[in-house]
């Protein structure tokens, strides 16, 4: 299997092959002897030239991050083979953005109106969790083209609130 | 001694007074809001009683409701806890008037320390020592000049009407009183109405020190020694330890016998702590007195070896302190950390959720108090505070030793925790070094935060290797279980799905 690895931003190469027992591993054409045990959901020992790691694996709504022991890297995993992941890719990068909440909470102000001219880092709307608001700014500049969030309602973190394009 | 305690709180100390409970072989009641059904504390107890919506208002702060679930339940006493009704002379005198003993002081005495006014003429009779000042608004520039003089500058003046910094002035010398005192009159008449100001010495940065004092009902009254809170921010403990690194032997006595004169003038019983603010010079001054069990209380039970919630309940059973002031011994050092759900690259914003993965630190030295679970989802109703995470050695240097290594022993995924800051402030040096003050945390945080956080490219590959690997194991376990829909896989995707996990699922199923 060939994987594109995107860790913090910077791009690996990797091959991992199945093998009996193990895996052989090339990380941008260099081999590497690695021994991987599952240690539960989300969780992997890593063995690789003796020396042991504790990996972790965190799914939040913002994203995948990867955790070597108390270091923590936003990571991204693409197979070239796989349209869908370019197709998912390209979109990110122009066209319509989505405005996510990233933690649970409730919706105290919408300051913008559907339709309205917004720049980019412009405040759309105001989340309380725990008693601190939160704005959550724009992502781009652009025409607000949906506004799902309404005064008073509860979100959870993953909501779309708004979609400028 | 009572048959069944409802514990009119949530989260982790909840959790801990149920514990205590089970340990004495007393039943237990949990209350619960409609955010809070699927809590720890409610799992744990032996019975649970819904007492309403989520808003605080109207449960965990509703007299009536958690007075009629004790009513319904049978309960013969109740537990506070912190926070809520802890300190609410209201909810106290109501639980008597039911007939249901509220485990903490009397009505009266939580009257008395929450009206800070009422709190200083009471204890000014008692000859406890204030910052010095004046008590009242000053008349004349020649009166402030008077009164500066004889306490010595640096001075603060303070709006007596104040709050929030307005109308507050430091003044470190004579030149510049006359201008300071106009500017913070006219200020506290703008922000207030009201341009009374008086003036008090200035204590530059002070140490925030607390005494335990333990009241039984027959009159005894002991101290168990001193806490240092001075790692704050915004007004908010973040880290305690006991003792205090600058405390020694004759100052907790002296500490120790004015918190007891304390709580003799508020007619005080059951567990209390008398807040001290010390200056550079060690002396120490009366700042406020809270009525109620302290978030920071298991430092005070390891150092002593005393279990606080125990000896809660065996007062408000009428028992006599089972101790003398002589039979309080100190031993070894406890810190304790407070772990809140906030994000630390977002100003400590509360980060409520999912908790999707969870692996909590122990071994020797090592106390984790917590009112959490993995896959739980913090609720966005209350305060942030996860868990409490408790270090102890046989010294100083032992104890920051644990609990640095215990922080790094603990992962909480899927929300953002404080966990890194403590990481920060247990290597720095002013901190290895007792060096404290509140203003300790602000400094550490305007620091450079960029240089605690190091790219090292060498985990950078390790790291893009187990991601490929968790890929590569998703798509594994997908055509072993091909067929199978997505849905079955876990819900921590949701919508947020990566789309490298999409894409791992999507090559499986071809």
């Amino acid at each position: 299997m060939l994987y594109h690895v995107g860790i913090n931003g910077r791009n690996y190469r990797l091959e991992l092959v199945r093998e009996q027992g193990g895996w052989q591993c090339r990380l941008d054409g260099r081999r590497l002897a690695i021994d991987a045990v599952l240690a539960g959901c989300d969780r992997l020992s890593l063995l690789i030239d003796g020396k042991s790691y504790e990996i972790k694996r965190e799914r939040t709504p913002g994203g995948t991050y990867v955790w070597v022991g108390n270091a923590g890297y936003a990571a991204e995993v693409r197979d070239p083979r796989s349209l869908l992941a370019r197709k998912g890719k390209a979109g990110d990068e122009s066209g319509p953005r989505k405005l996510v909440a990233s933690m649970p909470g409730k919706i105290v102000r919408v300051l913008v109106e559907e339709k309205a001219r917004v720049e980019a880092g412009q405040g759309i709307v105001v989340v309380e969790a725990m008693k601190m608001q939160n704005e959550i700014k724009s992502p781009k500049q652009g025409t607000v083209q949906k506004l799902m969030a309404r005064e008073g309602a509860n979100v959870n973190a993953g909501d779309v609130l708004a979609i400028v394009e | 001694m009572f048959k069944k305690i409802l514990i009119a709180n949530r989260g982790e100390i909840a959790v801990r007074v149920i514990r205590a409970c089970r340990e004495l072989n007393i039943a237990t009641v949990a209350v619960y809001s409609d955010a809070d059904r699927a809590s720890l504390h409610v799992q744990k107890a032996d019975e649970a009683c819904h007492i309403g919506p989520s808003a605080a208002a109207e449960s965990y702060l509703n007299i009536a409701r958690i007075l009629a679930a004790a009513e319904r339940s049978g309960a013969d006493a109740i537990h506070p806890g912190y926070g809520f009704l802890s300190e609410n002379a209201k909810f106290a005198q109501a639980c008597a008037d039911s007939g249901i003993k509220f485990i903490g002081p009397r009505a009266a005495s939580i009257a008395m320390m929450g009206s800070k006014t009422g709190a200083r003429r009471e204890m000014e009779k008692a000859g406890i020592p204030f910052v010095p000042g004046t008590s009242s608004g000053l008349e004349s520039i020649a009166q402030a000049e008077q009164v500066a003089a004889g306490i010595g500058y640096p001075v603060m003046l303070k709006a007596a009407a104040g709050g929030g910094g307005k109308g507050m002035r430091l003044v470190p010398s004579r030149a510049e009183l006359r201008a300071a005192l106009e500017s913070a009159q006219s200020e506290a008449q703008r922000a207030f109405g009201d341009s009374e100001v008086y003036l008090e010495k200035a204590i530059l940065n002070p140490r925030h020190i607390e005494m335990q004092v333990l009241a039984d009902e027959h009159g005894n009254t002991v101290y168990l020694g001193e806490r240092e809170c001075s790692i704050q921010r915004r007004h908010q403990k973040v880290l305690e330890e006991a003792p205090s690194p600058t405390v020694d032997p004759p100052m907790r006595r002296r500490m120790g016998e004015v918190a007891v004169r304390v709580a003799q003038a508020a007619g005080y019983s059951n567990a209390g702590t008398v807040e001290f603010l010390v200056d550079q010079q060690k002396n120490f001054y009366f700042l406020e007195m809270n009525t109620r069990l302290q978030v920071e209380h298991p430092v005070t039970e390891l150092i002593t070896g005393l279990d606080l919630v125990h000896l809660q309940i065996r007062i408000a059973a009428g028992e006599k302190l089972p101790l003398a002031q002589n039979d309080v011994v100190i031993r070894g050092h406890a810190i304790e950390c407070r772990i809140y759900a906030e994000d630390p690259d977002n100003h400590y914003f509360p980060s409520p959720g999912k908790i999707t993965l969870l692996q909590e630190p122990a071994g020797p030295g090592i106390r984790h108090d917590s009112g959490v679970y993995e896959n739980w989802t913090v609720p966005i109703d209350y305060d942030p505070l996860l868990a409490k995470l408790v270090g102890y050695g046989t010294d100083r240097p032992q104890a920051i030793a644990r609990l640095a290594r215990a922080v790094g022993e603990y992962f909480v995924g899927g929300i953002k925790t404080n966990l890194s800051l403590f990481e920060r402030i247990l290597s720095h040096p002013d901190f290895c070094r007792g060096n404290l003050d509140t203003g300790f945390l602000d400094r550490l945080l305007n620091s450079d935060a960029a240089a605690a956080k190091i790219d090292h490219s060498e985990i950078a590959e390790i790291a893009a290797i187990a991601a490929g690997l968790f890929a590569a194991l998703d798509s594994a376990a997908a055509s072993a279980s091909s067929g199978g829909s997505a849905a079955d896989r876990g819900d921590a995707g949701g919508n947020g799905l990566a789309s490298w996990q999409r894409a791992a699922r999507n090559e499986a199923l071809r």
